[in-house]
């Protein structure tokens, strides 16, 4: 009953959005930029590998970029 | 293994400090804009006159397509936090981690809740609760925001910690020594009230437009006088955090107050440069040349600020360098050439540690580790000079942040004082509508002075960008910086013309609109 009075509150508001329908467009497209787009082909994880296996990178940059 | 190329720390801190900026266009807005217009909805709520509801509409309009466009755009740091900045991730652990979900989990969805009944609700949930949902959704973006400079308070003075050599992380040893850092608190307050005061230059600044273009008198009047009050109330408080910020910063990070005022030599009964020219190319991390070309001090001003005592001790850059001094708490300073020492001793037992074969080995390591780990970062730094940040862009941040702020208060009192009259200045009314910018330009100064100042560390004293940054092709970070410049370049022009467009639309017409 709570539940279906929620959806029905939230289904009514965004179908009498106007300016909301456009501002959610943009987030959408933004979102799918984002994470199909910039953070698969652009923002890889660069620390590959298990939990010992990046303390062991972390590890070897950490020390052997020590100043001369 | 090759050494890292510098132009790959200045592109990977070009693109974050970007992205960062971009971000910080939309969350000031947000956290000012949204107290206005809860205040609005308050009045509406007790004194039950439509037009403060129309009034409040209004607004929550403009705030929710601030909203909107600045939605996610943090987001794109915590990528580049896992690719470009993968050392720095790894070595803060979960003490980054621990704000950030707890910022993601409670603020974020509290926020996300709460917007939607505030959006929705009219008219089918009561009045009050739905006063409740708007000021609710507003403390859940002022709650967002404080996890976030939890986070960033704690690069800037790391406390709460332990370093675990095993796991090469910091781990929290304290949750409320890093959640309430008296830096953490200062930098809430100063950040949130001034992110009040852009919010309410913002109304005054189109409410003065309206007056222009001789439409919504009394919605632009009746905007002008709560948001002035309310401006004028955060710029006060501003100021006052500013003050303690600049002790905190005396405290914990000198050079940044040295390089902010233009400090090379240090002293007792300083005084503040309230404005000044350095001279370009000026050498500062060495000689004896004069490096203003002018300056108007305020005497004893910065003693004062920085140690309450108008007599105080205020270290310049070359004392920082060469240490010597007594600090406040009565040890002599080290010079960096000491700490630059320490650092590598202690980079090296960590190196020893990870390699030790006994616990014999380890231990004595560790207890060296130990014994350093305050000086870890200086061991990744060349030359004394390192330690220096960009004096010239400090310096300018810093006067144009504190200028502005000075402007701000007399721009409320002068509206306040004025009440109706405004309606006859129209150059008043045009150089509140040239403001609007100058909000956001003080707001970028502030975060200019506080993370350009703060170079060269990611992390103060542990952890240089030089150690922080992942070991990528500079052509790769160029790449992603020039494509979040096009696409961010496009979505604030999408915001400004939606933007516009609303603001040109008006509010509900009201009785009184021409």
């Amino acid at each position: 009953m709570l539940l279906g009075r929620i959806v029905r509150f939230y289904a009514d508001g965004f179908r009498r959005m106007t300016l909301g329908r456009t501002l959610w467009c943009i987030i959408l497209i933004k979102l799918f930029i984002m994470f199909a787009v910039l953070k698969v082909f652009f923002f890889p994880a660069y620390l590959q590998g298990d939990e010992q296996e990046k303390q062991q990178q972390v590890s070897a940059e950490l020390t052997e970029r020590i100043a001369p | 293994m090759e050494p890292i190329d510098s132009s790959l720390v200045d592109w990977s801190r070009a693109q974050f400090a970007l992205t960062a900026m971009y971000h910080w266009l939309f969350v000031p807005l947000t956290l000012g804009l949204g107290v206005v217009m809860a205040i609005m909805e308050t009045l509406y709520v007790r004194t039950g006159r439509e037009f403060w509801k129309r009034t409040a509409q209004f607004w929550m309009k403009l705030f929710g397509i601030n909203f909107a466009m600045g939605v996610a755009t943090g987001i794109i740091l915590e990528f580049e936090f896992g690719t470009n900045w993968s050392n720095y991730s790894w070595f803060v652990g979960d003490i980054f981690g621990a704000p950030l979900a707890i910022e993601g989990i409670l603020a974020f969805f509290m926020e996300s809740t709460f917007i939607a009944v505030m959006y929705f609700g009219w008219n089918k949930v009561s009045k009050r609760a739905h006063l409740a949902s708007t000021w609710l959704t507003i403390i859940g973006a002022t709650i967002s925001a404080w996890w976030i400079l939890v986070a960033n308070a704690w690069m800037q003075h790391p406390v709460g910690m332990e370093f675990n050599p095993d796991t090469v992380r910091n781990e929290m040893v304290d949750f409320a020594a890093v959640a309430f850092s008296p830096v953490a608190v200062v930098k809430f307050c100063h950040t949130v009230s001034s992110s009040w005061v852009l919010g309410a230059v913002f109304v005054v600044g189109v409410s003065c437009w309206y007056l222009l273009r001789g439409r919504h008198r009394e919605f632009a009047l009746s905007s002008i006088r709560v948001a002035a009050w309310f401006g004028l109330f955060a710029a006060l408080i501003t100021a006052h955090t500013g003050h303690q910020s600049g002790r905190d910063i005396a405290l914990y990070q000198p050079m940044k107050l040295a390089a902010a005022e233009g400090l090379y030599e240090g002293g007792t009964e300083q005084g503040l440069v309230l404005g000044g020219i350095l001279r370009p190319g000026a050498d500062w991390t060495a000689g004896s040349d004069d490096r203003f070309l002018l300056k108007v001090e305020m005497p004893y001003a910065l003693s004062y600020l920085a140690t309450h005592d108008l007599q105080g001790y205020v270290p310049g850059i070359r004392n920082l360098l060469e240490g010597g001094y007594k600090m406040p708490d009565g040890s002599v300073a080290l010079s960096a050439e000491e700490m630059m020492k320490r650092g590598r001793v202690a980079i090296d037992a960590l190196a020893k540690y990870r390699a030790a074969s006994t616990p014999e080995e380890k231990a004595a390591a560790l207890a060296v580790l130990r014994a350093n780990f305050p000086w870890f970062g200086y061991g990744y730094l060349k030359s004394p000079g390192e330690l220096v940040p960009s004096v010239p862009l400090t310096f300018y941040s810093f006067r144009i942040m504190v200028m502005l702020g000075g402007y701000f208060i007399v721009l409320f009192a002068g509206l306040l004082l004025l009440g109706q009259r405004v309606t006859r200045w129209k150059l008043v009314q045009l150089a509140v509508v040239l403001t609007i910018p100058l909000a956001w330009l003080a707001s970028q100064a502030g975060w200019v002075v506080a993370e350009v100042g703060r170079q060269p560390w990611a992390i103060q004293g542990l952890l240089p960008n030089v150690a922080a940054i992942s070991r990528l092709d500079v052509s790769s970070v160029q790449t992603t910086f020039y494509i979040f410049l096009a696409l961010f370049t496009l979505l604030l022009v999408a915001e400004l013309g939606i933007m516009g467009k609303a603001i040109a639309a008006g509010p509900e017409t009201d009785s009184t609109s021409a």
